[in-house]
């Protein structure tokens, strides 16, 4: 039983990591209605950086993880403004798309060049020990902890900015209808371009948590995390922020409990095919909705 | 009376099709101005323009001593035009109340918001008894009261109204004609885009017809009323 309880809880970790990431993936495809595929990769660049920074201060990660979210913010606003946003008017959606995966390679190639392809062993952030329970039968680590509260800190901070806050408030209105939500006097661009930021700044904080949690990196780290966030957007439900989080812990637990009871190889086959069957019940995802148009 | 909309030889392409083949036209402070036309004539094109939804090729918009074809759109609403665009458009997923909130989305002085809200409740009642309700699933003709006051909201000196009567009722249009007629008297500058024109031109002071991307007519509202050929073309008669 115990040991159950600890897979259970390991898979809950997992799943507040993609969490984070679908966060991001829902919020830009919510509001900029396209997909950022370079999404996971920013994960990527985030974890170089902590890793870099922290090695240069002697394992400070506080600094490293400040420097990162920093500098994710403005690679995710340089990105839309160079890549994406001339596109945003294209005939074919199909064009930006394209762009970010695009993106996603630069990004890879890149790191391939600085840091070469060799995986770096990367130290956790979190150097809590952890907690335990049930006379030492039962022990849940200090990153897991952490992964878990934040991932609750951000969903709880998200939902109260967007209800609460102006800057939210256009969100929505963008995400609706850009061209209503410019008769409002609602400046789209800019509004994108802050989605675009708390996506990037979300990137850099899973990936600190995902590295801490999983320390190897490589250029590669990123793509499929980033992937399997997508899916638990998707299957929360795109656009939807607590379908993001619903179908991140989903994802997560499904894909540690399978690993461990059915087979490690099939695990990410069941994932997906947990996807293909919700899809199927529920095109729109587990909390997506669509409202009947009056016309 | 110097005018307080200007519009001059104004251009606009969709590619390489024209859409606008320079027209010019203007509006007065207090007037209700028609602008009429079949399917695909231009008129929405014309407000998007003016609302800056949509780059002028050639031309000028002059209003308030402004030159609207060089400020982002954003920043028409403050300088007081606001739209009611064509087919509602407002935000599903909010309520009633916070799709009016948007609309005073550029105003700042909280106290002021609520007085407006208050005369909007006053204007709109059933908007009131609704304001929690998602604006989705208001009925059509509860969709364009809300559009309008959501473009009440901003507190304009003119609003563009892009067919408002559009697939609603005939006592909900005679509504929606009487509450452009009350927001006029209240000093509020309108330009009225319409397929039912033989309404539009009942409560106008002066309309445009537009064809092809072209004003083919301008004059006072009654003498178009009167106009063989447009009784022919525009009034079924
Ligand atoms: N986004 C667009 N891309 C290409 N062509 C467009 C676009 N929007 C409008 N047009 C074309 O421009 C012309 C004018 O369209 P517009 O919507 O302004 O007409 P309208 O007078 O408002 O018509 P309606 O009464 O049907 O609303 C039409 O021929 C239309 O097909
Ligand atoms: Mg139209």
């Amino acid at each position: 039983m115990s040991s159950f309880l600890t897979y259970l809880i390991s898979g809950l970790s997992l799943g507040s990591i993609y969490a984070i990431i679908a966060l991001g993936y829902t919020m830009v495809y919510g509001i900029a209605k396209m997909l950022n595929f370079a999404h996971g990769d920013f994960i990527m660049v985030g974890c170089y950086i902590i890793f870099t920074v922290s090695g240069a201060l002697s394992g400070n990660s506080i600094v490293g993880i400040l420097v990162a979210i920093v500098l994710c913010t403005l690679l995710g606003i340089t990105t839309e403004f160079v890549a994406y946003r001339p596109l945003r008017g294209a005939a074919s959606p199909l064009a930006v798309l394209i762009t970010a995966i695009g993106v996603s390679y630069f990004l890879e190639n890149l790191a391939l060049l600085i840091f070469g392809a060799d995986i770096k062993s990367f130290t956790s952030v979190i150097k809590w020990e952890g907690l335990t329970f049930a006379g030492g039968d039962l022990r849940i680590q200090g990153v897991t902890i952490v992964t878990i509260a934040i991932s609750v800190i951000v969903l709880i901070v998200l939902q109260l900015f967007i209800k609460k806050t102006r800057q939210g408030q256009a969100m929505l209105a963008v995400a609706e209808d850009k061209g209503a939500a410019a008769l409002m006097g609602i400046n789209v661009n800019k509004t994108i371009m802050l989605t675009f930021a708390i996506g990037s700044a979300l990137a850099a904080i899973a990936g600190a948590l995902l590295c801490s949690a999983y320390p190897s990196l490589s250029p590669y780290t990123g793509a499929m995390p980033g992937i399997k966030a997508f899916v638990a957007a998707v299957l929360g439900g795109i656009g939807s922020i607590p379908g993001a989080m619903i179908g991140g812990l989903v994802l997560g637990i499904v894909e540690i409990l399978s690993k461990t009871y059915i087979s490690s190889q099939l695990s990410d086959a069941i994932v997906f095919g947990i996807l293909v069957v919700v899809l199927l019940v529920k095109p729109t995802g587990i909390l997506g909705k669509k409202i009947q148009e009056k016309v | 009376m110097s005018a307080l909309l200007e519009v001059k030889d104004l251009s606009v392409y969709y590619g390489v099709i024209q859409a606008l083949k320079g027209i010019s036209f203007h509006v007065d402070k207090g007037e209700v101005v028609a602008l009429i036309g079949a399917n695909g004539a231009g008129k929405t094109t014309t407000l998007h323009t003016l609302s800056g939804l949509i780059d002028a090729d050639k031309g000028d918009i002059l209003y308030k001593g402004e030159n609207l074809t060089k400020i982002p759109n954003h920043k028409i609403v403050s300088l007081g035009m606001a739209q009611v665009p064509e087919g509602r458009r407002v935000f599903a997923e909010m309520t009633v109340l916070q799709n009016l909130k948007m609309g005073a989305y550029t105003r700042k002085d909280k106290a002021e918001i609520n007085e407006t809200l208050e005369m909007i409740y006053k204007r709109f009642p059933r908007l009131e008894e609704r304001k929690t309700q998602l604006a989705g699933t208001l009925s059509g003709g509860e969709q364009q009261m809300l559009a309008m006051g959501r473009a009440l909201m901003s507190h304009p000196d003119i609003i563009l109204m892009d067919e408002p009567s559009m697939g609603l009722s005939p006592i909900f249009v005679n509504e929606i004609f009487k509450i452009i007629q009350d927001v006029n008297k209240d000093g509020v500058t309108v330009l009225l885009v319409e397929q039912n024109a033989k309404k539009a031109l009942s409560i106008a002071n002066r309309a445009y017809v537009l064809e092809t991307g072209s004003i083919v007519k301008e004059g006072p509202a009654s003498e178009l009323l009167n106009d063989e050929s447009i009784k022919k073309a525009y009034l079924g008669e």
